[in-house]
């Protein structure tokens, strides 16, 4: 059966890119697939304005001394970065790009289940995107993306409440993304599409949505505090006036922290979905897997406090949020355990896809174990605030959540734009990455072992060569996140057309043409098999003309 | 299949991506409900909150909160219980087709919600009077904390209890004012007669966002006018 779909079309057919044309069949869309490519070009130009922070950051820091910008901007450099990354780019990146365009064709529906409700999510992420945009080019915050208390409400004098309010903006636009996905996977799934024959991915984002709802909600009304507190100079945070910035820091990492997850789960979905199609293999586990995102999700929830084990809270609480956080490390590794065990005996492709995943499991691997450093309270103590931190988290976030998120974007870019990218170009991009990527990170956990700090544009001349090594890292990583984007963009003109099914991969979103008609289905599909069923798509032999390098 | 594909050509509330009406309004019911579970995290937010302070200065909040007007606010429970009712008539209104009753019950529901804002308006313009609004004209000085005649309150815990007094309250007359919006469009749907015993949908969604914005405030009332009631 994915023989006959092979087979390339000379006249274009109609699809959701080609049915309507001009600026307004775009922007009051409500197909999910065309507000998921309204959102890969919005996150691409907050990754890009996140990135040049990121870039003069790591400029500063090539010399001891503070001889780029001053101690003022560099503050507002290391803010604008955290803020745009994490809430413009991170946890909008999968479920909004990959997520929105692949959800309901994964379960065979026609479309998301509120299709207005998504088209207002995009347009709350942009109001909030513009805001930001003017916050940064009117004189930027520097609170550091956490706003902590006292700072940001009583002593700093940037624009904390205009950052905080284009954050509980973008907030909304998470929300109802999503309630979209929890009411279209209860609601919309197609006959025979039971919850034990779900792909990994939908479980992910199933689980990623439920932090979404209850976590987003509370970061929401905690800015809103802020910004009151800032411009009618209340007390609530304020410790001068009896109030307490320790219940603040709770309130804030209650969502701050499952936020990681909200970024890493997407990630974990598409991980799963890639490692089984190239072992051609049944995923090993698959409840495991699959239960394991709602774990994570649950725990997640439950750990919050570990970001303040040197802020002043008590000592019992420390340990029990110790233990949590190490509790939260089990369903991790029992995806890790399980992608490796699925590869085990598989027959291994390492087409450029493959090639993020492998990237993904090993930078995951570094950053979720160095995650049990810091849930430790005794190292904790010495590593807080240091680029040891910083360097954890960049190896769950980009390490982890990018690497995934671009394995996504190359497995399903022929499901997209109908078109194949360069094999080989992909498969360089994706070395390049993971060189540049250990280069610019690794450094930084020997720094902040050694003692180097976060958030200071000057520093002791002998953690200068480490300094060095990272920013001549994050040289080569940026190269190899452009590179994806121009040979993207080429073969969106000269690619070969795509197949349907490209990878010869499992999956009802790879039943239907490349790229998909508006209602995605021609007829409705009618699931009779397991998720993963490689086994029988095996017994096809890969055609000889397959457009792809194999 | 035949049936449910000729009513489905038929239905034009029906949307191209569901199959059936059912499947659409269990779609709405879910995500109904699924949205006020992120409003309860919204506003438990602020019960967190209100519980570390109330907890810390239990003295100082019960002198604060004994200069609320009790009557007033127990004056907008009624007003808000009362409309529960309406809803609920409006809601079975629709569903049999009455369409008289159900404009009734939509306006009789506007009606109330304005009245609770009314009536909240006529709280915080004492606030202002008595200089209870935080910020610089706050004054809280010489009241004592109820039961213990020697100690007065501290203003400053005073005044986190009247910040959390207003942002609370002023989130929940948010809730109420788009409520109202929402009722309005309800009321102007009827009146087109665009609810049937088939298609009501809209009319159940609000009502359950109607009585989530009530039972808000049943919390909020003994929490912010009755602490010192039940010490």
């Amino acid at each position: 059966m994915s023989m006959a779909t092979a087979s390339i079309p000379t006249v274009e057919r109609e699809n959701y890119l080609n049915k309507h044309y001009g600026v307004g069949s775009w922007l009051f869309t409500t197909d999910h697939k065309r507000i998921a490519l309204l959102y890969l070009l919005s996150i691409t130009f907050f990754f890009f304005i996140g990135g040049f922070f990121a870039l003069l950051i790591r400029l500063e820091l090539l010399t001891p001394a503070g001889d780029l910008v001053q101690a003022d901007s560099y503050n507002k450099l290391f803010t604008m970065h955290g803020m745009v990354m994490v809430f413009f780019f991170l946890i909008p990146s999968i479920p909004a790009v990959l997520g929105n365009f692949l959800v309901p064709l994964m379960i065979g529906a026609k479309d998301l289940a509120f299709p207005k409700i998504n088209l207002l999510s995009w347009y709350l992420y942009i109001i909030g995107g513009v805001m930001m945009l003017h916050c940064m080019l009117t004189g930027g915050v520097d609170t550091g993306w956490t706003f902590y208390v006292p700072f940001s409400t009583a002593f700093s004098n940037t624009k904390v409440v205009e950052a905080g309010l284009a954050i509980f903006v973008a907030g909304f636009s998470s929300i109802l993304t999503g309630l979209n996905f929890v009411v279209t996977i209860h609601r919309l799934r197609a006959p025979g599409m039971s919850w034990s024959r779900l792909p990994l991915f939908i479980w992910a984002h199933y689980a990623t949505s439920i932090i979404q709802l209850l976590g987003t909600p509370v970061i929401a009304i905690t800015l809103v505090l802020v910004a009151a507190e800032r411009a009618l100079h209340l007390g609530i945070f304020d410790p001068k006036l009896g109030g307490d910035p320790l219940l603040f820091q709770h309130l804030f990492w209650f969502y701050s922290h499952p936020a990681v997850y909200i970024m890493i789960l997407p990630s974990m979905g598409i991980i799963s979905e890639i490692i089984a199609c190239f072992s051609r293999k049944r995923i090993f586990g698959y409840s495991f897997v699959a239960f394991s995102s709602i774990a994570i999700a649950v725990f997640g929830f439950l750990v919050w406090a570990h970001h303040m084990f040197v802020a002043g809270i008590s000592v019992y609480a420390a340990l029990v949020f110790s233990l949590l956080s190490y509790l939260v490390a089990v369903p991790s590794a029992v995806k890790v355990f399980n992608w490796t065990a699925t590869m085990y005996k598989g027959s291994i492709y390492y087409d450029a896809p493959m090639l993020y995943a492998f990237g993904f499991l090993g930078l995951f691997t570094v950053g979720g174990l160095t995650g049990l450093f810091l849930a430790a309270l005794g190292i904790d103590v010495h590593v807080t605030d240091t680029y040891f931190v910083i360097a954890h988290f960049h190896y769950i976030m980009v390490g982890g959540a990018v690497m995934g998120y671009l394995g996504g974007m190359h497995f399903w870019w022929p499901k997209i734009s109908g078109r194949l990218y360069p094999e080989g170009w992909a498969k360089l991009a994706a070395l390049i990455v993971f060189i540049g990527f250990n280069l610019t990170f690794f450094p930084q956990f020997i720094l902040g072992y050694i003692g180097m700090p976060r958030r200071y544009y000057q520093y002791p001349p002998e953690f200068q060569v480490l300094n060095v090594l990272s920013t001549a890292g994050a040289t080569i990583l940026g190269v190899g996140y452009l590179l994806p984007m121009v040979y993207f963009l080429w073969s969106m003109r000269y690619g070969k057309p795509a197949p349907d099914n490209p990878w010869n991969a499992a999956g009802l979103e790879w039943k239907t043409a490349s790229p998909p008609p508006t209602f995605n289905f021609d007829e409705e599909p009618v699931v009779t098999w397991e998720a993963y069923n490689y086994d029988e798509l095996n017994r096809f032999p890969v055609k000889e003309e397959t457009p792809v390098a194999r | 299949m035949p049936d449910s594909q000729l009513t489905a050509a038929h239905n034009p509330a029906l949307l191209h991506h569901f199959a059936e009406p059912q499947q659409q309004r269990d779609a709405a019911s879910l995500g109904t409900w699924v949205f006020l579970g992120t409003e309860i995290m919204f506003f438990g937010g602020l019960f967190c909150t209100y519980l570390v302070y109330r907890r810390g200065y239990f003295g100082d909040w019960g002198a604060a909160s004994k200069t609320l007007d009790v009557t007033l606010g127990a004056t907008n429970t009624a007003v808000l219980i009362c409309s529960s009712l309406t809803v609920v008539l409006a809601v079975w209104a629709a569903q049999t087709g009455r369409r008289r009753l159900l404009i009734g019950n939509l306006l009789a529901t506007l009606v109330l919600g304005t009245a609770f804002l009314g009536i909240k308006g006529i709280e915080y313009k004492e606030k202002f009077e008595k200089h209870h609004v935080p910020g610089a004209s706050f004054q809280f000085n010489n009241v004592m904390i109820p039961g213990h005649p020697d100690q007065y309150a501290n203003p400053s815990h005073a005044e986190i209890f009247f910040a959390l007094y207003f942002v609370m309250t002023g989130l929940h007359a948010l809730h109420m004012i788009v409520g109202i919006g929402i009722f309005i469009w309800l009321t102007v749907m009827a009146w087109k007669g665009r609810f049937t015993p088939e298609y009501n949908t809209p009319v159940e969604m609000g009502g359950l966002y109607w009585h989530f914005v009530d039972i808000i405030w049943i919390y909020l009332f003994p929490l912010l006018y009755l602490i010192d009631r039940h010490p």
